[in-house]
């Protein structure tokens, strides 16, 4: 069991992070190590902060409910972090470091496709399960990679449902969904681009027309040219994906250049907290969302997905005037699923283990999870949010909306 | 190829957005000259090439931002970044820059790529990685036909402040005992010494006033554009185009070039779409640097 370490010091740590939350029984576990490389500083820095705190809210909640239950032993998780400074190279050095050095033997994954990207073949090469929260990217599902698994829905589905909406929207005008246009501004990355590629799939098959087709630079702080012709082409549906800046940069000039198109669809809203910064030039606008407190999943280790989100703000004081972002939740899900799946496979062998999570079957708070044989999760439909009055409303997928849709979309 | 083509109708079939472009490119282009005006003045007069440049402006950004969080008016903040960033030139200027002055090209130009990339990483730790801007809640002017053409007041504000700091900084070199001794320094350090200038100080002075301009102009950028840590270098490149476009100590040259490269760079946009914004500015740098060598070239055989 050479896989076993204590790690008093990482113990520590995650004591002094919940001082507040009484000691547990689970105290006399013993410890599974899982490692990650995250982005701490860099660009994706907010978003490796908010990963880093699900997974160590998950860890906390695992053991407060007396830890993992592996063949009649107890367990509790921690976790090595490493920076990886946003950089696809450093994260693969430190994926290396982790499983040579520090004999990590089960892997959380870092944000953002890129990284995950850069880190999937060194887990590959040596055999380490891994479960990722925040790597989207379909490209990372037709490697054939056996040991890499996804809890969250793929990119390409973030906003076809969109396309789904402004479809139904026109028949129920009498128009055929066919005379539909639609725009697409999505910055140059994979995660954008597999963002195209569901929208441009999904507007193929309602036969409908894209009038603009347009990539935004990595470093956008203006895109007037794009909402200029976006105003002389008059389509019907708008989407933008380009992270938070795409995000903030969108709402801020759709505002001011007053841009009347029905249906503008947008990724990373909260993120950019558009609502906060941009107020009224908000409303109206979709926002694609993995997951929302709102919605009616639930599970037994935090409850539904509202008492999800009460847990974690009182964790973190820091979330308390936020919504929690899914970013957090999805990082939960994650060590969920290896909690899941240590406990049926009943033993810490990396390969049981790593069968055990292939074979997940579960309904979280995040949603239900099962991966299919390329390692993403089949089981959880992607949401789409309309902001109505500065609030985010589920509007779709219809099944767990609260909320109908309201179509078109004013321009103040 | 073919958006290309549509694109360049769409200019004649609505002849309106030629002016969209336009009034859109000087907006932003009077920022850029903002920066670049700084950077001719600290390359001019000490020749160092601050790639710190574009960190400076969102560093000003940040000021403002930060300023705006407590219940302070935007507008306060631009004499406030203006004065932060001061600061923040002045002992940038003791602690790096006045050791780099008398070596040679390569050293200030590492020293400043080396405060550059330490900028924009202090700013992401105190500030987070995430995209800011300040909503001043104005409204947008709107006028031709069927209100095609917007002016949002804010950046109508923002472009009259930046214009007004231009003109403010230009007087003052012409008139203020500083900014004589500032020109005497550009053109002959040693002779200025001779005549009692002391140039140490001229060098704190012109550092700390570039960088309080360019601090001055991120304040104006956060409240109508949006800022992020890493987008110094966006700043950086135009400034280093203009500069190089309008020649030092050409002031008003800076400001002209500033406006016209923010207005190609729109057109540049619309044409080739927007991902080549900033290759237009590069591909500008190129152009210029190829007439400037062939001019060179023909002085050099004239002297001959």
């Amino acid at each position: 069991m050479g896989t076993l370490k204590k790690f008093g010091i990482s113990l520590l740590a995650t004591g002094a992070l919940f001082a507040s939350a009484p000691a547990a029984m689970a105290e006399d576990c013993d410890t599974i190590t899982l490692g990650a490389a995250i982005s701490l500083t860099g660009k994706y820095a907010t978003n490796g902060v908010h990963a880093k705190n699900g997974y160590e809210y998950a860890i906390q909640k695992i053991k407060d409910a007396g830890g993992v239950k592996v063949a009649d032993k107890c367990y509790n998780f921690s976790t090595i972090y490493y920076d990886d400074e946003s950089k696809g190279d450093r994260g693969a050095t430190l994926a290396e470091r982790l499983i040579n050095q520090d004999g990590v033997q089960y892997m959380l994954g870092p944000y953002s496709s890129g990284l995950t990207k850069a880190i999937a073949p060194v887990t590959e090469q040596y055999k380490i399960p891994m479960v990722e929260a925040e790597g989207a990217s379909r490209s990372l599902f037709n490697k054939g990679y056996k040991y890499l698994f996804a809890v969250l829905s793929t990119s390409e589905q973030y906003l076809a449902s969109a396309i789904t909406l402004a479809a139904e929207m026109a028949e129920k005008e009498g128009k055929d969904p066919k005379s539909v246009k639609v725009a697409i501004a999505v910055e140059n990355d994979p995660f954008s681009l597999d963002i195209r590629a569901g929208v441009q799939e999904d507007a193929k098959k309602y036969g409908m027309k894209i009038v603009l087709d347009e990539k935004l630079p990595r470093d956008l702080s203006d895109m007037s040219a794009i909402l200029t012709k976006v105003k002389l082409l008059k389509p019907d549906v708008l989407i933008v994906s380009g992270h938070s800046k795409g995000a903030a940069t969108a709402v801020r000039q759709i505002g001011e250049q007053n841009i009347d198109v029905p249906m503008i669809a947008v990724t990373h809203c909260e993120a950019a907290d558009v609502v906060g910064n941009f107020g009224k030039a908000a409303n109206g606008i979709l926002c694609s969302t993995q997951w929302a407190e709102t919605l009616s999943y639930e599970d037994d280790l935090f409850g539904t997905a509202a008492e999800y989100e009460a847990g974690f703000k009182e964790a973190f004081p820091e979330y308390t005037n936020k919504t929690v972002p899914y970013q957090v939740a999805q990082a939960s899900a994650a060590v969920y699923v290896f909690k899941d799946a240590f406990e049926r496979a009943g033993t810490l062998d990396k390969e049981m283990v790593r069968d055990a999570i292939s074979a997940t079957d579960m309904k979280t708070f995040y949603g239900d999870i099962r991966f299919s044989e390329a390692g993403n999760n089949i089981a959880k439909p992607m949401v789409l949010r309309q902001i109505q009055d500065g609030k985010y409303n589920v509007v779709a997928p219809s099944k767990f909306a609260s909320h109908k849709l309201e179509w078109p979309r004013e321009a103040e | 190829m073919d958006q290309i083509i549509s694109n360049i109708g769409l200019l004649f079939e609505f002849p309106v957005v030629n002016l969209k472009i336009l009034i859109d490119g000087i907006m932003i282009g009077a920022l850029f000259a903002l920066a670049a005006y700084g950077l001719a003045l600290v390359w001019g007069v000490m020749n160092v090439k601050n790639l710190a440049q574009g960190d400076f402006v969102i560093a000003g950004g940040y000021v403002a931002w930060s300023l705006t969080n407590i219940g302070i008016h935007p507008f306060l903040g631009i004499p406030a970044a203006f004065i932060v960033m001061w600061g923040i030139g002045w002992i940038t200027y003791k602690l790096v820059i006045k050791r780099v002055i008398e070596r040679d090209l390569f050293t200030s130009l590492l020293a400043t790529f080396g405060l550059a990339i330490m900028f924009a990483q202090i700013m992401n730790l105190m500030f987070g990685s995430d995209t800011q801007s300040i909503d001043l809640g104005y409204d947008t002017l709107h006028f031709g036909p069927g209100g095609f053409v917007d002016v949002p007041i804010s950046k109508l504000i923002g472009v009259i402040v930046a214009l007004s700091l231009a003109f403010g900084v230009i007087i003052f070199m012409k008139r203020s005992r500083m900014g004589q001794a500032i020109r005497a320094t550009a053109q002959d350090a040693r002779a200025a010494r001779v005549l009692g200038i002391d140039t140490d100080k001229v060098y704190a002075f012109t550092f700390s006033l570039n960088s309080a301009i360019c601090g001055a102009a991120g304040a104006i950028i956060v409240m109508a554009w949006v800022i992020q840590p890493f987008y110094g270098i966006t700043y950086s490149i135009r400034a280093f185009v203009i500069v190089t476009a309008a020649g030092l100590g050409n002031l008003p040259g800076v400001i002209a070039a500033g406006l016209g490269i923010g207005a190609m760079e729109q057109y540049g946009a619309h044409i080739f779409g927007i991902g080549y914004q900033q290759a237009i500015a590069v591909l500008l740098l190129l152009i210029v640097l190829f007439f400037r060598l062939l001019q060179q070239r023909r002085k050099r055989q004239v002297l001959q």
